[in-house]
């Protein structure tokens, strides 16, 4: 155990090695054991005891005020995400709680480790509609991997030891402890053990070498095997050991949106996005492999399209280690259950080095068809009007590809991720299961702090940023050196994307008669250009990454520019259009 | 491929923590799935509660769901029957007049029949307790409905499996597993 600040004393100790001490001052110390240094939230009534205990570790606890508790949350997420660590945020009762639950949704889904604190009424008024009241363990129950109510100090250190140990291990996510206000306030005898295994919890399944064997039979006989790979090599930390089997074996690799950036842009097997908006070539010949060996994904409907059309030539392996995953919506010929670092360590001993290169010219075909209806015109375009692409080309070419990207939900975001480059993992922050408009700018926020020592770029569509655009004063209390890259098409473009293709373009509110973004982000005292001319996007851009500091840049683009491929909803991958 | 839904029993055994039924609820609500009863109690091992809800449903969906109870960090272990692979049971309680049995021997001989029992017999009324299948405790109600039922009750269902040991056996040797780390 380290050492321990002792508070006052105000009683003897029971033992020797407890402290007496106030839950909220408990609450603290316990955050400091788990190597908590950046915590995000907001006060309120029923959590200001511990507001008061933080305010004596300031040096130590850096806590990121936010302006809204979503703000908070989505922060906590994005400093999850870059750091690897469990992102802490702290909410007071009632509509502090409620507003947390949109950002513990998309936690959970998006499986991030997060403890989020809330304050809860006194214990002697839970259940009388007391003031800021609500059944935060009721309401959070569906989105979180586990939550707990504390209404005793002593009830602390395990709740929270168990807290952070579920957070963290096996599949991460968030988890959420309600405190009273009373049981803050209660003083005990302190004493802290994390917490390294629970009886009915199994963070991971048993590797089954038996299952590896019939997985490496496949892949040594397969004429077109086919890699999909998700964020669970990202949360593994397997990104070495993927690489190392996709090179061993040589089959061509595509990404889920949450799995970009565990494998560098340019890995000449590195054959594109999946889904809805994903590249031609991956998403068509999902269709066409003999074998598909998911790792880390879960079959995703915006992965999958239609799925009575979906990869049904194919055996399919599925690496994962959360057992619910495994035929929830494409079956498993067969199942490796576990931690991906080490089914994947295991597999490379029992595959055969191969390659493609048939296979993978299929791909580098289906590029260039896409580079011709596409990719061609968004990155180069012919017309004045500017393009989301060609922003993220120039992007990419000043940042050399090592930046952190952050999205936010919709065109932009599309156009971010199939076009940003990258050369290093944990690289790419955005709301994949969940699709969290205004979760971009917070995210950044968090992201930037838990990767102090790379650039991270926020791109956000003028729809998604006027839904936490308040944090921008966070941005500037707080000195994140964050980006904000605003692509303004001045509507809400992918649902009038659908609306044009599927609704006869009736445009039903999807037009935004926005404020003037400049006049705002100045009034946050954050440097500012708007861009509507092509002559001045590429020094503006320049400007902007090489700015010390916060800066945010507006750039014009085309307003009824649509985003392509698409795999239309309902229809199967093979179906996906080009124009 | 549509599946025939069926009856099935899901069976959890769990740590015996406060919102644990919520949780185990939800994953139904989720998938608008009813529950058509269920039933907490304790297990064969000290300390280790029991789920048996009852659903009619696909294999399919049931199969799924079953994953999802057990992924909740609070559940050692859960599995599901098909009605054949159980022995199950329901209680129900019937109240009527006393009246009724005043007049003639028609309840007494009800009851007889149906292998009921009396379990009280008040000035006012009489409460019959029945435990079977779903169907003899609505073949009794439905005998004794002339006679005016005041009041009518029946548990969720109760089983254990057709095996000699059920997924009990599995509960305890992961309970030892975690005693030995």
């Amino acid at each position: 155990m380290g050492t321990v600040e002792a508070p006052e004393l105000t009683s003897q100790p029971k033992t020797v090695d407890t402290i007496r001490m106030t839950g909220a001052e408990a609450l603290v110390q316990i955050l400091l054991k788990e190597n908590v240094d950046t915590a995000f939230g907001y006060p309120g009534g029923a959590i200001m005891p511990v507001y008061d205990a933080l305010y004596d570790h300031q040096d130590s606890i850096h806590h990121v005020l936010a302006r809204h508790e979503q703000g908070a949350i989505h922060m906590a997420q994005g400093y999850a995400r870059t750091s690897g660590k469990v992102g802490v945020c702290l909410a007071t009762s009632g509509p502090g709680a409620t507003n947390l639950i949109t950002g513990i949704a998309d936690a959970q889904i998006d499986s991030t480790p997060l403890v989020c604190i809330t304050g809860q009424v006194n214990s002697s008024l839970l259940g009388s509609d007391a003031f800021q009241e609500c059944d935060v363990l009721g309401i959070s129950m569906p989105v979180t991997k586990w939550n707990f109510q504390i209404t005793r100090a002593e009830e602390i250190p395990e709740a929270l030891a168990k807290a952070f140990y579920l957070a963290k291990t096996g599949r991460p996510g968030p988890v959420v402890i309600d405190i009273t206000k009373d049981a803050q306030f209660e003083e005990f005898d302190y004493k802290y053990e994390k917490c390294t295994s629970l009886r009915s919890y199994k963070p991971k399944p048993k590797l089954d070498h038996a299952k590896i064997e019939e997985a490496a039979e496949l892949i040594n006989n397969a004429e077109r095997p086919y890699v999909l790979f998700g964020q669970g090599v990202i949360l593994a930390n397997a990104e070495k050991e993927f690489k190392q089997f996709i090179e061993k074996t040589g089959i061509p690799s595509a990404w889920t949106i949450m799995g970009l950036s565990a494998l560098e842009t340019d890995h000449p097997l590195n054959v594109g996005m999946l889904g809805m908006h994903g590249n031609y070539g991956p998403n068509l010949l999902t269709n066409e492999c003999d074998v598909l060996i998911a790792v880390g994904m879960r079959f995703d409907d915006r992965v999958t399209g239609n799925l009575s059309k979906y990869a049904k030539q194919a055996k399919v392996i599925h690496l994962e280690i959360d057992p619910a995953e495994i035929d929830k919506n494409v079956p498993a010929d067969v199942a490796v259950l576990g931690d991906a670092k080490e089914s994947l360590s295991e597999l490379i001993k029992l595959v055969k080095p191969k390659s493609y290169e048939e296979w993978l010219q299929r791909f580098r075909d289906c590029d260039e068809k896409e580079w011709e209806k596409v990719i061609k015109d968004e990155l180069h375009p012919e017309s004045n009007i500017l393009s989301m692409g060609e922003v993220i080309r120039i992007v990419n070419d000043i940042t050399n590809d090592d930046h952190i990207l952050v999205t936010d939900v919709g065109q932009h975001q599309m156009v971010a991720c199939r076009y940003s480059k990258f050369t290093r993992p944990k690289s790419n922050i955005t709301s994949g299961g969940l699709g969290t408009m205004g979760f971009g700018l917070p995210a950044g926020i968090g992201a930037a702090l838990g990767a102090p020592d790379r650039t991270v770029i926020v791109v956000v569509g003028d729809g998604g940023f006027q839904m936490t655009m308040q944090e921008l004063a966070t941005i500037y209390q707080t000195k994140v050196k964050v980006k904000v890259l605003l692509l303004n098409n001045e509507f809400l473009g992918m649902v009038r994307q659908w609306q044009q293709l599927f609704f006869e373009k009736r445009y039903s509110s999807t037009e935004l008669i926005n404020p003037d973004f400049q006049l705002l982000a100045k009034g946050f005292y954050i440097p500012t250009k708007k861009v509507t001319e092509r002559e001045n996007l590429e020094k503006a851009i320049a400007e902007f990454i090489n700015y010390d500091g916060a800066y945010f840049l507006e750039v014009m683009v085309g307003k009824e520019n649509n985003v392509f491929p698409m795999v239309p909803s309902g229809s199967g991958v093979a179906e996906i259009r080009l124009e | 491929m549509e599946q025939e839904v069926q009856e099935f029993t899901i069976t959890a055994y769990t740590e015996n923590h406060v919102g644990l039924l919520h949780r185990l609820t939800i994953i139904f609500t989720k998938r608008k799935i009813n529950i058509e009863s269920l039933t907490t109690s304790e297990s064969e091992t000290e300390g280790i509660h029991r789920f048996t809800i009852a659903v009619t449903e696909t294999e399919e969906q049931v199969k799924k769901v079953v994953k999802q109870i057990e992924k909740q960090v609070e559940v050692l272990k859960a599995d599901y029957y098909t009605k054949k692979e159980v022995v199950q049971q329901e209680l129900a309680l019937y109240k009527i007049s006393t009246k009724s049995l005043t007049n003639g021997l028609e309840v007494e001989r009800i009851v007889r029949e149906h292998n009921a029992r009396f379990l009280t017999i008040e000035k006012h009324f009489v409460v019959i307790e029945k435990s079977g299948f779903r169907r003899e405790t609505i073949a009794l109600f439905n005998e004794l409905k002339p006679f005016g039922i005041n009041e009518f009750v029946r548990s969720g269902r109760i089983a254990v499996s057709r095996e000699r040991y059920g997924i009990g056996r599995d509960v305890e040797k992961i309970l030892t597993e975690a005693t030995m780390v």
